[in-house]
Protein backbone atom coordinates (compact mmCIF):
# COMPACT_ATOMS: atom_id res chain seq x y z
CA UNK A 1 0.00 0.00 0.00
CA UNK A 2 2.96 2.43 1.04
CA UNK A 3 3.99 2.43 -2.45
CA UNK A 4 1.08 4.19 -3.67
CA UNK A 5 1.81 7.23 -1.95
CA UNK A 6 5.07 8.47 -3.26
CA UNK A 7 6.34 11.66 -1.82
CA UNK A 8 6.55 14.77 -3.65
CA UNK A 9 8.65 15.49 -6.70
CA UNK A 10 12.32 16.64 -6.31
CA UNK A 11 11.64 19.54 -7.79
CA UNK A 12 8.95 20.62 -5.80
CA UNK A 13 11.02 20.19 -2.83
CA UNK A 14 13.59 22.35 -4.21
CA UNK A 15 10.79 25.32 -4.78
CA UNK A 16 9.23 24.69 -1.78
CA UNK A 17 9.25 28.38 0.11
CA UNK A 18 8.48 29.83 -2.92
CA UNK A 19 5.62 27.38 -3.60
CA UNK A 20 4.07 27.60 -0.33
CA UNK A 21 4.12 31.82 -0.89
CA UNK A 22 2.62 31.28 -4.56
CA UNK A 23 -0.35 28.71 -2.80
CA UNK A 24 -1.02 31.00 -0.02
CA UNK A 25 -1.40 34.09 -2.41
CA UNK A 26 -3.66 31.80 -4.96
CA UNK A 27 -5.59 30.81 -1.56
CA UNK A 28 -6.09 34.50 -0.60
CA UNK A 29 -7.27 35.45 -4.07
CA UNK A 30 -9.65 32.20 -4.35
CA UNK A 31 -11.61 33.47 -0.84
CA UNK A 32 -11.45 37.13 -2.34
CA UNK A 33 -13.33 36.45 -5.40
CA UNK A 34 -15.87 34.09 -3.00
CA UNK A 35 -16.38 36.91 -0.80
CA UNK A 36 -17.11 39.36 -4.24
CA UNK A 37 -19.40 36.64 -5.39
CA UNK A 38 -21.16 36.40 -2.25
CA UNK A 39 -21.86 40.55 -2.23
CA UNK A 40 -22.74 39.94 -6.06
CA UNK A 41 -25.61 37.38 -4.79
CA UNK A 42 -26.83 39.95 -2.10
CA UNK A 43 -27.76 42.23 -4.48
CA UNK A 44 -26.42 42.85 -7.98
CA UNK A 45 -27.42 39.70 -9.60
CA UNK A 46 -31.37 39.84 -7.85
CA UNK A 47 -31.64 43.64 -9.03
CA UNK A 48 -29.79 43.00 -12.17
CA UNK A 49 -31.57 44.24 -15.28
CA UNK A 50 -29.94 41.94 -17.46
CA UNK A 51 -29.72 39.39 -15.49
CA UNK A 52 -33.44 39.58 -14.79
CA UNK A 53 -33.89 39.51 -18.45
CA UNK A 54 -31.81 35.97 -19.71
CA UNK A 55 -34.12 34.67 -16.83
CA UNK A 56 -37.19 35.60 -17.44
CA UNK A 57 -36.09 34.16 -21.44
CA UNK A 58 -35.34 30.99 -19.85
CA UNK A 59 -38.21 30.92 -17.80
CA UNK A 60 -40.16 31.16 -21.24
CA UNK A 61 -38.00 28.54 -22.54
CA UNK A 62 -39.19 26.37 -19.61
CA UNK A 63 -43.38 27.15 -20.23
CA UNK A 64 -42.19 25.30 -23.74
CA UNK A 65 -40.35 22.21 -22.50
CA UNK A 66 -43.52 21.74 -20.13
CA UNK A 67 -45.56 22.47 -22.68
CA UNK A 68 -43.89 19.51 -24.51
CA UNK A 69 -43.49 17.24 -21.27
CA UNK A 70 -47.36 18.07 -20.92
CA UNK A 71 -49.31 14.34 -21.50
CA UNK A 72 -53.18 15.15 -22.41
CA UNK A 73 -53.83 11.65 -21.07
CA UNK A 74 -51.28 11.26 -18.38
CA UNK A 75 -54.11 11.58 -15.10
CA UNK A 76 -52.76 13.10 -11.79
CA UNK A 77 -52.65 10.55 -8.89
CA UNK A 78 -55.87 10.10 -7.06
CA UNK A 79 -56.10 9.32 -3.31
CA UNK A 80 -58.52 7.97 -0.91
CA UNK A 81 -60.98 9.60 1.16
CA UNK A 82 -58.85 8.66 4.17
CA UNK A 83 -55.78 10.34 2.34
CA UNK A 84 -57.22 14.05 2.49
CA UNK A 85 -55.77 16.64 4.43
CA UNK A 86 -57.30 17.84 7.38
CA UNK A 87 -58.19 21.60 7.25
CA UNK A 88 -57.06 22.07 4.25
CA UNK A 89 -55.30 25.48 3.86
CA UNK A 90 -56.48 28.93 2.58
CA UNK A 91 -53.91 30.28 0.28
CA UNK A 92 -54.47 33.52 -1.67
CA UNK A 93 -51.76 36.30 -2.08
CA UNK A 94 -53.33 38.06 0.86
CA UNK A 95 -54.50 36.78 4.31
CA UNK A 96 -57.86 34.90 5.19
CA UNK A 97 -58.55 37.43 7.50
CA UNK A 98 -58.78 39.86 4.06
CA UNK A 99 -61.14 37.29 2.60
CA UNK A 100 -64.24 39.06 0.77
CA UNK A 101 -66.76 36.32 0.51
CA UNK A 102 -68.78 36.55 -2.89
CA UNK A 103 -72.90 36.85 -3.12
CA UNK A 104 -73.55 33.42 -5.06
CA UNK A 105 -77.14 34.27 -5.40
CA UNK A 106 -76.19 37.30 -7.47
CA UNK A 107 -72.86 36.00 -9.12
CA UNK A 108 -72.33 35.56 -12.65
CA UNK A 109 -69.75 33.60 -14.75
CA UNK A 110 -69.06 36.43 -17.67
CA UNK A 111 -67.14 35.16 -20.76
CA UNK A 112 -65.21 36.98 -22.83
CA UNK A 113 -63.16 36.48 -26.36
CA UNK A 114 -62.92 33.42 -28.98
CA UNK A 115 -66.76 31.95 -27.56
CA UNK A 116 -69.69 31.37 -29.62
CA UNK A 117 -72.11 31.84 -26.73
CA UNK A 118 -70.93 34.59 -24.31
CA UNK A 119 -74.50 34.14 -22.22
CA UNK A 120 -72.76 34.39 -18.52
CA UNK A 121 -73.29 31.32 -16.34
CA UNK A 122 -75.05 31.33 -13.05
CA UNK A 123 -74.26 28.33 -10.33
CA UNK A 124 -77.88 26.70 -11.01
CA UNK A 125 -76.79 26.85 -15.10
CA UNK A 126 -73.94 25.34 -13.77
CA UNK A 127 -75.36 22.99 -11.38
CA UNK A 128 -77.36 21.44 -14.42
CA UNK A 129 -73.76 19.84 -16.41
CA UNK A 130 -72.42 16.99 -15.78
CA UNK A 131 -70.53 16.75 -12.78
CA UNK A 132 -67.18 14.86 -11.42
CA UNK A 133 -65.32 14.14 -8.06
CA UNK A 134 -61.56 14.02 -7.71
CA UNK A 135 -59.16 13.10 -4.99
CA UNK A 136 -55.95 15.05 -5.85
CA UNK A 137 -53.42 16.52 -4.48
CA UNK A 138 -52.55 20.23 -4.18
CA UNK A 139 -48.90 21.31 -4.78
CA UNK A 140 -48.17 24.78 -3.71
CA UNK A 141 -45.30 26.79 -5.52
CA UNK A 142 -43.92 27.22 -1.58
CA UNK A 143 -43.22 23.32 -1.92
CA UNK A 144 -46.15 22.19 0.68
CA UNK A 145 -48.81 19.86 -0.22
CA UNK A 146 -52.69 18.72 0.49
CA UNK A 147 -54.85 16.83 -0.43
CA UNK A 148 -58.33 17.63 -1.23
CA UNK A 149 -61.73 16.36 -2.69
CA UNK A 150 -62.70 18.70 -5.36
CA UNK A 151 -66.45 17.52 -7.27
CA UNK A 152 -67.75 20.45 -10.52
CA UNK A 153 -67.99 20.32 -14.44
CA UNK A 154 -65.42 19.05 -16.31
CA UNK A 155 -63.77 22.18 -17.96
CA UNK A 156 -63.72 20.50 -21.22
CA UNK A 157 -67.75 20.11 -21.43
CA UNK A 158 -68.29 23.81 -20.34
CA UNK A 159 -65.52 25.13 -23.35
CA UNK A 160 -67.19 22.53 -25.80
CA UNK A 161 -71.22 23.31 -24.55
CA UNK A 162 -70.05 27.77 -24.50
CA UNK A 163 -68.52 27.03 -28.45
CA UNK A 164 -64.85 28.29 -27.04
CA UNK A 165 -62.24 28.18 -29.92
CA UNK A 166 -60.41 25.38 -28.59
CA UNK A 167 -57.56 26.19 -30.99
CA UNK A 168 -56.89 29.42 -28.96
CA UNK A 169 -53.62 29.01 -27.13
CA UNK A 170 -55.18 30.81 -23.63
CA UNK A 171 -57.65 31.11 -21.14
CA UNK A 172 -57.71 33.84 -18.64
CA UNK A 173 -59.69 34.34 -15.50
CA UNK A 174 -60.49 37.42 -13.36
CA UNK A 175 -61.50 36.92 -9.48
CA UNK A 176 -63.56 38.61 -7.22
CA UNK A 177 -60.67 39.08 -5.26
CA UNK A 178 -58.64 41.47 -7.85
CA UNK A 179 -56.24 37.86 -8.68
CA UNK A 180 -55.69 36.88 -12.33
CA UNK A 181 -54.01 33.73 -14.21
CA UNK A 182 -54.48 32.64 -17.23
CA UNK A 183 -53.48 28.56 -18.36
CA UNK A 184 -52.86 26.92 -22.00
CA UNK A 185 -55.62 25.05 -24.03
CA UNK A 186 -53.86 21.72 -23.55
CA UNK A 187 -54.60 21.83 -19.97
CA UNK A 188 -57.96 23.19 -20.15
CA UNK A 189 -58.94 20.63 -21.93
CA UNK A 190 -57.27 18.05 -19.50
CA UNK A 191 -59.72 15.48 -18.53
CA UNK A 192 -58.87 16.28 -14.56
CA UNK A 193 -59.02 20.35 -15.21
CA UNK A 194 -62.92 21.04 -13.72
CA UNK A 195 -64.54 24.02 -12.53
CA UNK A 196 -65.00 22.88 -8.74
CA UNK A 197 -68.70 23.80 -6.89
CA UNK A 198 -67.76 21.81 -4.07
CA UNK A 199 -65.32 20.49 -1.49
CA UNK A 200 -65.68 17.91 0.38
CA UNK A 201 -68.99 17.02 -0.95
CA UNK A 202 -70.85 20.52 0.09
CA UNK A 203 -70.89 23.57 -1.92
CA UNK A 204 -67.14 25.34 -1.83
CA UNK A 205 -66.59 27.27 1.34
CA UNK A 206 -65.66 30.72 1.00
CA UNK A 207 -62.42 30.01 1.91
CA UNK A 208 -61.81 27.59 -1.05
CA UNK A 209 -63.19 29.75 -3.61
CA UNK A 210 -66.93 29.99 -3.64
CA UNK A 211 -68.73 30.41 -6.03
CA UNK A 212 -66.20 28.47 -8.20
CA UNK A 213 -62.81 27.65 -8.57
CA UNK A 214 -60.56 26.24 -11.48
CA UNK A 215 -58.70 22.80 -9.95
CA UNK A 216 -56.10 21.41 -12.20
CA UNK A 217 -54.16 19.12 -10.51
CA UNK A 218 -51.77 19.48 -13.21
CA UNK A 219 -50.44 22.77 -11.69
CA UNK A 220 -49.50 24.14 -9.11
CA UNK A 221 -51.74 25.95 -6.56
CA UNK A 222 -51.27 29.55 -7.75
CA UNK A 223 -52.89 28.40 -11.10
CA UNK A 224 -55.75 27.19 -9.65
CA UNK A 225 -57.68 30.50 -9.62
CA UNK A 226 -60.90 31.20 -6.79
CA UNK A 227 -64.20 33.24 -7.30
CA UNK A 228 -63.73 33.75 -10.76
CA UNK A 229 -65.92 36.33 -12.11
CA UNK A 230 -64.99 36.11 -15.77
CA UNK A 231 -62.91 34.32 -18.11
CA UNK A 232 -61.42 35.21 -21.71
CA UNK A 233 -59.98 33.19 -24.53
CA UNK A 234 -57.92 34.32 -26.64
CA UNK A 235 -54.84 33.85 -28.02
CA UNK A 236 -53.03 37.16 -26.36
CA UNK A 237 -50.73 36.09 -23.87
CA UNK A 238 -53.15 37.15 -20.76
CA UNK A 239 -50.27 36.70 -18.11
CA UNK A 240 -50.91 36.81 -13.97
CA UNK A 241 -51.22 38.12 -10.47
CA UNK A 242 -47.80 36.01 -9.95
CA UNK A 243 -46.49 35.25 -13.42
CA UNK A 244 -46.18 38.82 -13.81
CA UNK A 245 -43.95 39.72 -10.86
CA UNK A 246 -42.23 36.46 -11.96
CA UNK A 247 -43.52 32.95 -11.27
CA UNK A 248 -42.74 30.45 -14.24
CA UNK A 249 -46.27 31.02 -16.34
CA UNK A 250 -46.52 27.28 -17.92
CA UNK A 251 -46.06 25.63 -13.56
CA UNK A 252 -47.09 22.41 -14.79
CA UNK A 253 -46.70 19.38 -12.65
CA UNK B 1 7.37 9.64 2.80
CA UNK B 2 9.94 10.85 2.03
CA UNK B 3 11.61 8.35 -0.03
CA UNK B 4 13.62 9.51 -3.40
CA UNK B 5 10.55 8.83 -6.10
CA UNK B 6 10.37 6.75 -9.38
CA UNK B 7 8.49 8.11 -11.75
CA UNK B 8 5.34 9.20 -10.35
CA UNK B 9 2.37 7.81 -12.32
CA UNK B 10 0.15 10.62 -13.48
CA UNK B 11 -2.99 9.65 -14.56
CA UNK B 12 -2.77 7.27 -17.52
CA UNK B 13 0.83 7.63 -17.89
CA UNK B 14 3.05 10.45 -18.99
CA UNK B 15 3.67 10.85 -22.62
CA UNK B 16 7.24 11.34 -23.71
CA UNK B 17 7.57 15.38 -24.56
CA UNK B 18 5.09 17.66 -23.00
CA UNK B 19 3.77 16.79 -19.45
CA UNK B 20 -0.26 15.74 -19.70
CA UNK B 21 -1.69 17.72 -17.42
CA UNK B 22 -2.88 16.41 -13.90
CA UNK B 23 -6.34 17.09 -15.19
CA UNK B 24 -7.40 17.32 -18.51
CA UNK B 25 -8.92 20.63 -20.02
CA UNK B 26 -12.45 18.87 -20.48
CA UNK B 27 -12.87 17.78 -16.53
CA UNK B 28 -11.27 21.83 -15.37
CA UNK B 29 -13.97 23.46 -17.51
CA UNK B 30 -16.73 20.72 -16.04
CA UNK B 31 -15.64 20.97 -12.50
CA UNK B 32 -15.68 25.03 -12.76
CA UNK B 33 -18.86 25.10 -14.43
CA UNK B 34 -20.65 22.47 -12.00
CA UNK B 35 -19.12 24.45 -9.26
CA UNK B 36 -20.81 27.60 -10.55
CA UNK B 37 -24.19 25.60 -10.90
CA UNK B 38 -23.85 23.88 -7.89
CA UNK B 39 -23.55 27.39 -6.19
CA UNK B 40 -26.58 28.50 -7.88
CA UNK B 41 -28.87 25.31 -6.99
CA UNK B 42 -27.98 25.35 -3.76
CA UNK B 43 -28.07 28.70 -2.50
CA UNK B 44 -31.38 29.48 -4.58
CA UNK B 45 -33.03 26.12 -3.35
CA UNK B 46 -31.92 27.26 0.20
CA UNK B 47 -34.65 30.05 -0.81
CA UNK B 48 -37.33 27.91 -1.99
CA UNK B 49 -36.73 25.74 1.05
CA UNK B 50 -37.65 28.48 3.08
CA UNK B 51 -40.44 29.43 1.55
CA UNK B 52 -41.93 26.32 2.96
CA UNK B 53 -39.42 24.60 5.63
CA UNK B 54 -39.36 20.92 5.79
CA UNK B 55 -37.67 20.97 9.37
CA UNK B 56 -38.56 24.12 11.99
CA UNK B 57 -35.34 24.47 13.25
CA UNK B 58 -33.85 24.47 9.34
CA UNK B 59 -34.05 27.84 7.97
CA UNK B 60 -31.63 29.49 5.86
CA UNK B 61 -30.61 33.67 6.52
CA UNK B 62 -31.71 35.45 3.32
CA UNK B 63 -28.25 36.57 2.87
CA UNK B 64 -26.84 33.48 1.71
CA UNK B 65 -29.51 32.66 -0.49
CA UNK B 66 -30.13 33.83 -4.03
CA UNK B 67 -32.95 35.03 -5.77
CA UNK B 68 -34.41 38.08 -3.14
CA UNK B 69 -37.63 36.17 -2.95
CA UNK B 70 -39.32 33.11 -3.78
CA UNK B 71 -40.16 33.95 -7.48
CA UNK B 72 -36.66 34.74 -8.18
CA UNK B 73 -34.89 31.79 -6.52
CA UNK B 74 -36.85 29.74 -8.56
CA UNK B 75 -36.05 31.56 -11.70
CA UNK B 76 -32.59 31.02 -10.77
CA UNK B 77 -33.09 27.67 -9.66
CA UNK B 78 -34.97 26.20 -13.05
CA UNK B 79 -32.08 28.18 -14.78
CA UNK B 80 -29.77 26.33 -13.44
CA UNK B 81 -31.04 23.14 -13.47
CA UNK B 82 -29.99 23.36 -17.29
CA UNK B 83 -26.26 24.48 -16.64
CA UNK B 84 -26.35 21.56 -13.81
CA UNK B 85 -27.51 18.69 -15.33
CA UNK B 86 -26.47 19.68 -19.37
CA UNK B 87 -22.59 19.94 -17.77
CA UNK B 88 -23.22 16.43 -15.93
CA UNK B 89 -24.18 14.50 -18.78
CA UNK B 90 -21.49 15.81 -20.64
CA UNK B 91 -18.49 15.19 -17.61
CA UNK B 92 -20.54 11.83 -16.84
CA UNK B 93 -20.36 10.91 -20.92
CA UNK B 94 -16.47 12.15 -21.00
CA UNK B 95 -16.10 10.14 -17.81
CA UNK B 96 -17.29 6.50 -19.45
CA UNK B 97 -16.05 7.28 -22.57
CA UNK B 98 -12.91 8.61 -21.89
CA UNK B 99 -12.00 5.99 -19.04
CA UNK B 100 -11.69 8.54 -16.65
CA UNK B 101 -13.96 6.85 -14.26
CA UNK B 102 -12.36 3.40 -14.37
CA UNK B 103 -8.62 4.79 -13.98
CA UNK B 104 -9.32 7.27 -11.00
CA UNK B 105 -12.19 6.53 -9.52
CA UNK B 106 -12.02 2.70 -9.07
CA UNK B 107 -11.28 0.34 -7.44
CA UNK B 108 -13.49 0.92 -4.55
CA UNK B 109 -11.87 -1.61 -2.30
CA UNK B 110 -13.78 -1.73 1.46
CA UNK B 111 -10.00 -2.53 2.92
CA UNK B 112 -8.17 0.17 1.07
CA UNK B 113 -10.94 2.78 1.94
CA UNK B 114 -10.56 1.82 6.16
CA UNK B 115 -6.86 1.64 5.52
CA UNK B 116 -6.79 5.29 4.27
CA UNK B 117 -9.17 6.69 5.83
CA UNK B 118 -7.34 5.50 9.07
CA UNK B 119 -4.24 7.09 7.93
CA UNK B 120 -6.02 10.50 6.65
CA UNK B 121 -8.09 10.82 10.35
CA UNK B 122 -4.36 10.35 11.72
CA UNK B 123 -3.12 13.30 8.97
CA UNK B 124 -0.56 10.40 7.89
CA UNK B 125 -2.25 10.45 4.02
CA UNK B 126 0.00 11.82 1.55
CA UNK B 127 -1.46 13.77 -1.30
CA UNK B 128 -0.17 12.27 -4.18
CA UNK B 129 -0.11 14.94 -7.36
CA UNK B 130 -2.47 12.55 -10.28
CA UNK B 131 -3.38 9.84 -8.07
CA UNK B 132 -6.42 9.37 -5.89
CA UNK B 133 -6.40 7.26 -3.14
CA UNK B 134 -8.96 5.30 -1.67
CA UNK B 135 -11.02 7.86 0.21
CA UNK B 136 -10.88 10.42 -2.30
CA UNK B 137 -12.13 7.36 -4.88
CA UNK B 138 -15.01 7.02 -2.70
CA UNK B 139 -15.86 10.65 -2.01
CA UNK B 140 -16.02 11.33 -5.64
CA UNK B 141 -18.07 8.67 -6.63
CA UNK B 142 -20.90 9.51 -3.71
CA UNK B 143 -21.18 12.79 -4.66
CA UNK B 144 -21.52 11.57 -8.24
CA UNK B 145 -23.94 9.18 -7.24
CA UNK B 146 -25.42 12.22 -5.05
CA UNK B 147 -25.63 14.66 -7.99
CA UNK B 148 -27.77 11.89 -9.69
CA UNK B 149 -29.97 11.76 -6.85
CA UNK B 150 -30.52 14.91 -6.66
CA UNK B 151 -31.24 15.24 -10.12
CA UNK B 152 -33.76 12.45 -10.07
CA UNK B 153 -35.33 13.56 -6.61
CA UNK B 154 -35.53 17.47 -8.17
CA UNK B 155 -37.54 15.87 -11.28
CA UNK B 156 -39.44 14.24 -9.36
CA UNK B 157 -40.86 16.99 -7.02
CA UNK B 158 -40.84 18.96 -10.16
CA UNK B 159 -43.05 16.97 -12.52
CA UNK B 160 -45.04 14.57 -9.88
CA UNK B 161 -47.52 14.22 -12.73
CA UNK B 162 -45.69 13.66 -15.80
CA UNK B 163 -42.71 11.75 -14.30
CA UNK B 164 -44.96 9.90 -11.64
CA UNK B 165 -43.47 6.92 -11.62
CA UNK B 166 -40.41 8.26 -11.15
CA UNK B 167 -42.12 10.29 -7.98
CA UNK B 168 -43.33 7.37 -6.70
CA UNK B 169 -40.18 5.65 -6.56
CA UNK B 170 -39.21 8.30 -3.77
CA UNK B 171 -41.97 7.72 -1.93
CA UNK B 172 -44.14 10.21 -3.90
CA UNK B 173 -44.18 13.83 -3.61
CA UNK B 174 -43.12 14.57 0.25
CA UNK B 175 -41.00 11.54 -0.01
CA UNK B 176 -39.32 12.77 -2.93
CA UNK B 177 -38.27 16.39 -1.04
CA UNK B 178 -36.94 14.87 1.89
CA UNK B 179 -34.37 13.15 -0.96
CA UNK B 180 -33.92 16.44 -2.44
CA UNK B 181 -33.49 18.10 0.66
CA UNK B 182 -30.89 15.37 1.52
CA UNK B 183 -28.93 14.89 -0.82
CA UNK B 184 -28.37 18.54 -1.06
CA UNK B 185 -27.56 18.46 2.84
CA UNK B 186 -24.86 15.41 1.54
CA UNK B 187 -23.74 17.57 -1.52
CA UNK B 188 -23.05 20.36 0.62
CA UNK B 189 -20.93 17.96 3.68
CA UNK B 190 -19.01 17.28 0.41
CA UNK B 191 -18.28 20.61 -0.70
CA UNK B 192 -16.87 21.56 3.06
CA UNK B 193 -14.59 18.53 3.05
CA UNK B 194 -13.63 19.46 -0.47
CA UNK B 195 -12.71 23.00 0.10
CA UNK B 196 -10.83 22.23 3.65
CA UNK B 197 -9.37 19.98 1.74
CA UNK B 198 -8.10 21.77 -0.87
CA UNK B 199 -7.01 24.58 2.21
CA UNK B 200 -4.72 22.12 3.81
CA UNK B 201 -3.21 20.89 0.52
CA UNK B 202 -3.57 24.75 -1.93
CA UNK B 203 -1.29 23.10 -4.12
CA UNK B 204 -4.56 21.29 -5.37
CA UNK B 205 -6.12 24.72 -6.62
CA UNK B 206 -3.79 25.70 -9.79
CA UNK B 207 -3.57 22.18 -10.56
CA UNK B 208 -7.50 22.35 -11.23
CA UNK B 209 -6.85 25.62 -13.03
CA UNK B 210 -4.09 25.54 -15.18
CA UNK B 211 -4.04 21.49 -15.12
CA UNK B 212 -0.54 21.30 -13.47
CA UNK B 213 1.04 22.60 -10.09
CA UNK B 214 2.79 26.16 -10.08
CA UNK B 215 6.28 26.17 -9.93
CA UNK B 216 6.59 30.10 -10.68
CA UNK B 217 7.88 30.06 -13.77
CA UNK B 218 10.95 27.57 -12.88
CA UNK B 219 11.78 24.91 -15.11
CA UNK B 220 9.59 21.73 -13.66
CA UNK B 221 11.15 19.22 -15.42
CA UNK B 222 13.19 17.00 -14.15
CA UNK B 223 16.66 16.32 -15.54
CA UNK B 224 17.43 12.38 -15.74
Amino acid sequence: MRTLFSGPRPSLRDHKPNVQLAERRLFLRGGLSIGALSLLSGCDLTDNEQVDSVLTAISRLNDRAQAALFSRTTLAPTYTAADITPNFPFNAYYAESKLRPVDGEHWKLELAGRIADKKPWTLADLRTLPQESQITRHICVEGWSAIGQWSGVPFRTFLERIGADTKAAYIGFTCADDYRTSIDMATALHPQTIIALDYAGAPLPDRYGYPIKLRIPTKLGFKNPKQILAMTVTNDYPGGYWEDQGYNWFSGS
Amino acid sequence: MDRPITASPVLGGTPPGKPRPLHSGFVRATHWINALAILIMVTSGWRIYDASPLFEAVFFPKGITLGGWLGGALQWHFAGMWLLVGNGLAYVAHGFASGHFRRDFLPLRPREILHDMIAALKFRLPHVAGRYNAVQRLLYVGVLGLGVLVVLSGLAIWKPVQLQLLTAVFGGYEGGRLVHFAAMAGIVGFVVVHLALVALVPKTLPTMIIGRELHLGRAREVKP
